[in-house]
């Protein structure tokens, strides 16, 4: 059985035919778009290393059926960069050190990016880090994480009050 | 002699600086390629079958099923599984371990491979692995390491460990006045790196390509091409990045050969990647201890014994020993010291080097013993170890070729505010009425050195290359080395191209023991230095040359032109020297390994002092570590920043084993029944806070030409023993096993 769906992938229209209706969206981008930025960690919804945007939400790509997903808006690690510039959280994970073997990192970074979307955790380092503990990382670079977060908060906030003003 | 550092050598202007990763930028745009990012054309996906009991045998697997799924290609079982060259049940050499690769139908442990599935896609072989629904005659399974028959280890090299002993052990007993005799129990821990094991494996013709995450390149080419009849030279490996390895990505594992073997059955590429359940079995794993130590003091609170006993599991098959009990060796000036290890054997998989193998669950025990003795004194635990300090190797009293503990405990107590700590166990309470407590350890770890190869081309331009297998798994190899190669050559690191991660490029040696800086930056230093040694004689020679005629003189490599040693009026670019010679690159070469009279004569660690700060709920007992402060002298410091990195790293890797990590069997399969992140617990953010790490200086003139230690592993060892003393300190129980768990704080 195949099934046609649309997707809008780091602003690109995509129109996906999937042979296969157990395809996860984490495979889907990994194994059939060549989009392997995005990492399998447990692909049970126990890591985070899935972690990418959808509608604006951050999900677990692994949990997600991509069968499910017709019209929907996806971003991924290889779409937040702007060309050369990266985005204010990559910048602040690469200042901060926020990363060692970097196989977390593209979850991290999606999942801070939803975070800061939520705006429940402000610049507060507890919340942030409970806001961020969905995301395992193994090398354990906890404290560049959460200072990157911080970070990024302060700097997009900032940002978002320059261009209000 | 590496007695006298080579002068010219010059640290500051990029070793020494923290500098940002040089693969940061892929790492965070997703543009890094880890091995499973790959996708050739037309390739397979493998999917194995893991036994689901312990001991016994495959009485029957549903290959029907399997292969009448649609997109099922082929089902690899033991009866047609085709020939293998290499005998996995060899160890031809002393890192080779027992493998299970479809050889019988025999079951060793639960989680080893029985069958392996591949299809054109990942859902279609992994239906067809579960349709195989293997069954079993099972025999009772041996998981528990408090019901085996110990033996004495047969010392061997790696995996079995030898013991030691110094001095008169019962006069040591004997002579004191107070002692201890406990007994500490640690758990089976998994690696658990974030990427799983992973392989894309694709022939042509006699030729292996494999992208593979391994932390030793070059001892990796050499056993895949024993297992399949190919001179080493046929065997690539890609493996720029690692998603962590933590010792468990150095020795092939025979999923890896099943999926090379699948490519050559196939003709076919094809990509197998481990899923998290299956890095719970032949991936190696930290073996649970049973550790007695038996300490005594004199009138005096010196240390008259350490007497360490470590019972270690392995599996039925094959050996690999927790090396713990050396963790007693080399670090306290006692009067007697003696290490035994004896192992067990269990129907599991064989353990393996785990992130400071050895010192890590060793000094878990050794730091809650030496609390308790301190206790026993009366004595403040850092005021008890600072009267035993060593000022030469325990036993056999050879100087360290440097020591900066002292430093560390007082920078580190310092820093932590230790001074005023009670000495009685729960005389402390937080604003919200938690048990507060304080506790420390020491933290040694060794500084091997391996060997490795380089090559360094300078270039027309002045700028210059680089190349050496070396590895990054995280631990900032393609940085930290790059920044000690721009220095051979007197460069800007912006100027220096660095390769690593392939098997094609000179031998980087093996990322582990935390040698891997010390080892792979020596070569590429060295190779730096052969570059400068040939200019100089170019330029020597040369009458155009303002060095002309200076052979006799050494020269020194600054900002890209070459000086007369000690006389700056006399220089030249580099870029000049080579343009007057035609223009061709000028390339160099060299390797770095301990010379054996040095390594003979200095003992040579790492040191750290680790202070904890935990709260602990009165009511439910829920444990907290609210602050660490951990010092280290580990030589010389390449980048800070990811040294910090690094420490911090293993400072969470101790909370880890101290509160987290266990593995359980369950009595009847014999299986791991927690074998994923839901059940097998590892720090997440809001574990972790109040974090600091402060490195001490310290020179070291002996332990390697550049004077570096190492920082890889340091930080788990110390940090441990701290956190089980703080929680004695905030609630006056001694948890004598780790992880501690609520539980056994509430029957306490
Ligand atoms: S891979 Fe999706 S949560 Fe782990
Ligand atoms: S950086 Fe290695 S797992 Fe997070």
């Amino acid at each position: 059985m195949s099934l046609s769906i649309s997707l809008s992938i780091n602003g690109a229209a995509r129109d996906i035919v999937l042979d296969d209706v157990r395809v996860t969206l984490l495979d889907l981008l990994r194994e059939r778009l060549a989009l392997p930025g995005t990492k399998k960690g447990c692909d049970r919804g126990q890591c985070g290393a899935c972690t990418v945007l959808v509608n604006g939400q951050r999900v677990n790509s692994c949990l997600t059926l991509a069968a499910t997903l017709d019209g929907a808006t996806v971003t991924t690690i290889e779409g937040l960069a702007q060309g050369d510039r990266l985005h204010p959280v990559q910048q602040a994970f690469l200042e901060h050190d926020g990363f060692q073997c970097g196989y977390c990192t593209p979850g991290q970074i999606m999942s801070a990016v939803g975070l800061i979307a939520e705006g429940h955790a402000g610049d507060d380092a507890d919340r942030i880090r409970e806001g961020m503990s969905g995301n395992l990382c193994r090398c354990s670079a906890y404290r560049g994480i959460t200072e990157a977060v911080q970070d990024a908060t302060r700097r997009m906030t900032a940002q978002a009050a320059e261009d209000a003003a | 002699m590496p007695d006298t550092l080579d002068r010219t050598i010059r640290f500051g202007s990029n070793s020494g600086q923290p500098m940002t990763r040089r693969d940061g930028i892929a790492k965070v745009t997703g543009a890094a390629t880890f091995t499973a990012d790959n996708t050739p054309d037309n390739v397979l996906h493998a999917v194995y079958v893991p036994a689901t009991i312990a001991r016994g045998r495959v009485t029957s697997l549903d290959v029907a099923a399997a292969e009448a799924h649609p997109g099922v290609t082929h089902v690899l079982t033991p009866a047609n599984r085709p020939h293998l060259h290499g005998d996995p049940e060899a160890k031809p050499t002393m890192f080779s371990f027992r493998i299970e690769v479809l050889q019988d139908d025999t079951v060793r442990y639960a989680g080893q491979p029985v069958a392996m599935v591949l299809g054109e896609t990942l859902e279609a072989a992994t239906e067809g692995a579960r349709l195989l629904a293997p069954t079993y005659e099972m025999a009772p399974p041996r998981v528990d390491l408090d019901r085996a028959e110990p033996y004495d280890v047969e010392p061997g090299g790696f995996g079995r460990p030898t013991g030691a002993s110094h001095g008169d052990i019962d006069a040591g007993h004997r002579a004191a006045v107070k002692s201890v005799d406990v007994t500490y129990s640690t758990a089976p821990q998994y690696h658990n790196a974030m990427e799983t094991h992973a392989i894309v494996a694709a022939w042509d013709g006699d030729k292996l390509h494999l992208d593979v995450p391994t932390q030793a390149l070059s001892m990796s080419c050499a056993a895949y091409a024993s297992f399949f009849d190919i001179p080493v030279e046929n065997v690539t490996i890609n493996s720029p990045y690692l998603g962590g390895g933590f010792g468990s990505k150095a020795v092939p594992i025979g999923p890896n050969i099943l999926a090379i073997l699948a490519a050559r059955m196939t003709g076919r590429p094809v990509k197998l990647m481990l899923t998290r359940q299956q890095m719970f079995g032949p991936t190696g794993h930290r073996g649970a201890t049973r550790q007695r130590l038996r300490l005594g003091i004199d009138e005096d609170a010196s240390l008259t014994v350490i007497d360490h006993d470590s019972l270690s599991e392995t599996s039925s098959f094959d050996d690999f020993h927790e090396p713990a009990a050396g963790a007693s060796q080399g670090l306290y000036a006692a009067g007697a010291l003696r290490s035994v290890h004896r192992g067990a054997r269990l129907d599991i998989g064989t353990p393996g080097a785990m992130r400071a193998p050895g010192e890590a669950s060793g000094s878990a025990a050794l730091e809650c013993a030496m609390d308790e003795m301190a206790e026993a004194a009366g004595m403040d635990p850092l005021e008890f170890r600072l009267k035993n300090y060593a000022e030469t190797e325990p036993g056999t009293g050879r100087p360290y070729s440097s020591k900066a503990l002292r430093d560390c405990y007082l920078q580190g107590a310092e820093r932590f505010g230790w001074a005023g700590r009670p000495l009685a166990p729960r005389q402390m309470r937080d604003e919200n009425g938690l048990l507060t407590g304080w506790g420390m350890g020491t933290a040694l770890f060794p500084c091997p050195m391996f060997m490795a190869e380089a090559r360094a081309t300078l270039r027309a331009d002045g700028s210059a290359l680089f190349e050496t297998s070396a590895v990054d798994m995280g631990q900032g190899a393609l940085t930290a080395l790059a920044q000690i190669a721009a220095d051979s050559l007197g460069l800007p690191v912006d100027n220096v191209e660095f390769r690593a991660g392939h098997s094609s490029l000179p031998d980087g040696g093996v990322a582990g023991g935390s040698g891997h800086t010390a080892t792979a930056g020596g070569a590429l230093h060295a190779a730096g230095s052969d570059v400068i040694r040939q200019l100089g004689e170019m330029a020597a020679a040369d009458p155009a040359s303002p060095l002309h005629g200076a052979g006799n003189a050494s020269f020194v490599a600054r900002h890209g032109r070459l000086y007369v040693d000690g006389d700056d009026s006399r220089s030249e670019p580099f870029a000049d020297i080579l343009s007057r010679a035609g223009g061709a690159d000028l390339v160099g070469s060299g390797s770095a390994s301990r010379p054996p009279e040095t390594a003979a004569q200095y003992a040579m660690y790492s040191h750290g002092a680790v202070f904890a700060e935990v709260k602990v709920d009165p009511d439910l007992c829920q444990v907290q570590v609210t602050r660490l402060v951990g010092a280290f002298a580990a030589g010389r410091i390449i980048n800070p920043k990811l040294a910090d990195s690094q420490l911090l790293g293993g400072l969470i890797w101790g909370i880890s084993f101290a509160l987290h990590e266990e593995a359980h069997h369950d009595p009847v399969t014999g299986r791991i029944v927690n074998a994923d992140f839901a059940g097998y617990h590892v720090p997440v953010n809001a574990d972790v806070r109040g974090l600091e790490v402060l490195t001490v200086h310290e020179d070291d003139p002996h332990v390697n030409l550049l004077g570096i230690k190492g920082v890889g592993e340091i930080g788990i060892v110390g940090t441990v023993g701290a956190i089980g003393n703080a929680i004695w300190h905030a609630t006056g129980h001694r948890i004598r096993r780790f992880p501690i768990r609520i539980e056994d704080l509430l029957k306490a």
